[in-house]
């Protein structure tokens, strides 16, 4: 159990927070060249030496080309016209066709973004041969600036949420479980004849998971430090407080859960449900403002929303109790409101 | 041995609540999933810092709301509010134009618009900077036509294959019936079979005529009926609500489903032979499973883009096959000629995890 509760967490850290990432690095692009001109090799030239592309090569015509796509051979097809070189000579337009796999729509739609670049640089640079006396460029200049993350380091943003999951998960797993398994084995009777009040027995269930997840907090907190080196712009103590506070509402949220189901497997179902819910809609996969209107007020119930939140604006923001306490009053709302749910629905009877 | 599956099987239908959990919650996931989970991007709050308030900044201004993407909720009038406004968390980017801004388009020939992102977020970033870069070029571009300004140009026509409209869909939905089927099917069974253990009543099945591998049929039969059930609704689903298109056959579809079933529910049997209480079990197949099989097999974030040492981790997450023979099916329809290779690791996955857990599964109890 131990090394479940604590080597786990640490491990899946250091490795999940590499995966979340939606760039782009190669894509595999295949031509049908019709015209095979100079200017068209020049073309094929550009996107060859771009390092976003990777050429596949030049297939004999669409079907060959279309076929590499669905045998996942690659991922866009560069068409060239018939006479491309001679119609850019000649009648100043010519004309490609750019074909995208867009299974992952958002993949799809940064491919096709980059060939356009590129498709659009070469034009430019045909611009400065022919008419070497012409200023070109666009007109407004558009300069981004990303703060607080300059160099769009994704894993700077994976570790806070990652973190926020993990401890979420052990802290609702354990408390999930803990009561129901009491009843499944029937020794919840032996203690519903003591003496002790509700509230004891169910403050003396949560404590020791509540440290425990404290525990593995401060864990990935050191590891996001040491392995990561991500500067821990907040105060580590705010983080602390804050989660201590998160906790509860969790752990109040799985005993809840375990108040409800006679077997374990019934309670770890549930748990799992509203984990999953959480999880997906937590912000930290899919943006929340790309949701529809009624998921977002779903979301208002999803309190790891609220934490990834919090931790991202404390680490990486340095943002101070006042930027967040909106968030931090409905965490603690949330979290009596559970609370007194769950002793509510405990009954000393069997 | 028929009598052993009855019995499960009224063990499973008696407890009418965790009937309930079993079919509406895939069910309410899906349908949650599906509308929820798109990383499309609309309605972004943003602020812009306009120092020029020219006929030109404005045109563009409006041309950036009215994309749908963006949504203004502030216009802020100095400098030192930018900071404020990010530290709130209100807003994703801040677009400033610079002082005189039409008058330098016209002088000079340029003029610059600066984008500060919350780049704490950086694939948003990413997608907001490209998305209203592209606003602000279109406008340059219509500007420069107008001006006849081009004396040459390329057209480039697009066209995308398997989704034209670009849909998130497409991507989470095989994600979904992937995680839903592996961890309904991994969970369920391998803490029913430990619940037996735990209870003592693994002894009394144990002590009867029933050899080990009949017990552990006998367990698992009826979840491959149930998995199978969920399977079908999420795929009527997806068809009539999500409009997910299943272009190649029908039964190849089931045929592949019911094999990476079968393979979870022999990951579940393994996992409860390696663990004594239900509470190991339960971590084993959730905890441990549960985020690398969204996060490595390609349900949100494609593999191809990540370290490679992931890739090669990623090769061992059964749920990355089985998604991409689902999408080969669904969206490319194609046939097994295609996903051959896919199909014979599930099936070597499946073998594996029933090979490991004849050798561990012990007929005396310690």
């Amino acid at each position: 159990m131990l090394p479940i509760i604590f080597i786990m967490p640490a491990l899946q850290l250091l490795v999940l927070s590499y995966t979340a990432t939606f760039e782009i690095k190669n894509v595999r692009f295949v031509t049908v060249d019709h015209d095979k001109s100079s200017l068209s090799k020049k073309l094929i030239n550009k996107f060859d030496g771009s390092s976003f592309f990777e050429y596949k090569g030049n297939a004999a015509n669409y079907n060959e080309a279309e076929q590499m796509v669905i045998s996942d051979k690659a991922d866009q097809i560069l068409i060239i016209e018939q006479e491309f070189g001679k119609n850019l000579n000649i009648e100043k337009a010519g004309k490609v066709q750019v074909i995208t796999n867009a299974i992952n729509g958002n993949a799809a739609g940064l491919m096709n973004a980059y060939a356009n670049a590129i498709i659009s640089d070469f034009n430019k640079q045909i611009i400065i041969e022919q008419y070497p006396t012409k200023k070109i460029g666009l007109p407004i200049v558009v300069k981004p600036l990303f703060w607080y993350n300059p160099e769009l380091n994704y894993i700077t943003y994976m570790v806070p949420g990652i973190l926020v999951l993990l401890v979420t998960l052990i802290g609702m797993f354990l408390s999930g479980m803990n009561l129901v398994k009491e009843k499944e084995l029937g020794t919840i009777e032996q203690i519903n004849v003591t003496p002790i009040k509700k509230y004891q027995f169910i403050a003396g269930k949560l404590i020791p998971f509540w440290i425990i997840a404290l525990i593995d907090l401060g864990i990935g907190l050191l590891l996001a430090w040491f392995v990561f080196n991500i500067p821990i712009i907040g105060s580590v103590f705010l983080i602390f407080f804050v989660a201590s506070v998160y906790l509860l509402l969790v752990l109040s949220f799985g005993l809840f859960i375990s108040t409800l189901t006679n077997t374990m497997q019934q309670s770890m179902f549930i748990t799992w449900f509203f984990v999953v819910i959480f999880i997906l809609m937590s912000g930290l996969f899919t943006p929340i403002e790309s949701m529809p209107h009624w998921a977002q007020v779903v979301d208002k119930f999803n309190p790891i929303a609220y934490f990834i939140k919090i931790n991202r604006m404390i680490m990486l923001k340095g943002s101070g109790f006042f930027d967040f306490q909106k968030e931090f009053w409905i965490l603690v709302a949330y979290g009596i409101g559970m609370f007194t749910f769950s002793i509510m629905r405990y009954r000393k009877t069997a | 041995m028929w009598a052993f599956i009855k019995k499960e099987f009224y063990h499973i239908f008696r407890d009418y609540r965790s009937m309930i959990i079993l079919f509406g919650m895939p069910v309410v996931q899906v349908l949650l999933f599906g509308f929820a989970i798109t990383n499309d991007i609309n309605d972004v709050k943003i602020a812009i810092l306009d120092h020029s308030k020219d006929e030109v900044t404005r045109e563009i201004t409006q041309k950036i709301i009215s994309s749908n993407y963006f949504l203004l909720v502030d216009n802020l009038s100095t400098n030192a509010q930018i900071e404020e406004a990010f530290k709130k968390g209100e807003i994703k980017q801040v677009v400033i134009f610079e002082p005189d801004f039409a008058k330098k388009l016209e002088r000079e020939g340029s003029a610059d618009i600066q984008l500060i992102l919350d780049a704490s977020e950086p694939n948003t970033a990413n997608m907001l900077n490209a998305y209203t870069t592209g606003i602000i070029n279109t406008y340059s571009l219509q500007r420069m036509i107008k001006l006849n300004l081009i004396p040459i140009s390329i057209q480039a026509e697009t066209q995308m294959l398997f989704n034209p409209e670009l849909k998130s869909v497409y991507m989470f939905v095989p994600g979904v019936i992937t995680v839903l089927l592996m961890l309904v099917s991994a969970m369920m069974t391998s803490i029913s079979i430990t619940r037996e253990k735990e209870l003592g009543t693994m002894e009394a099945l144990l002590v009867s005529p029933l050899k080990p591998i009949q017990i552990i049929i006998g367990k698992v039969t009826p979840y491959v009926l149930l998995s199978f059930i969920n399977l079908i609704v999420i795929l009527l689903l997806a068809r009539f609500v999500f409009d997910m298109p299943v272009k190649g056959s029908v039964i190849l579809l089931l045929a592949e489903s019911v094999l990476f079933i079968i393979m979870a529910l022999a990951l579940g049997i393994l996992i409860s032979t390696i663990s004594k209480t239900q509470q190991q079990a339960m971590l084993l197949s959730m905890f441990a499973l549960m985020l690398p099989i969204i996060l490595l097999s390609g349900f949100i974030f494609p593999v191809e883009n990540m370290p490679v040492i992931l890739q090669y981790l990623s090769h061992i997450m059964p749920p990355k096959w089985f998604i991409i023979i689902i999408k080969n099916i669904m969206l490319k329809g194609v046939g097994i000629a295609y996903f051959w290779k896919e199909t014979l690791i599930i099936l070597f996955m499946t073998l594996f995890f029933i090979g490991m857990s004849v050798k561990k599964f012990k007929i005396r109890l310690e």
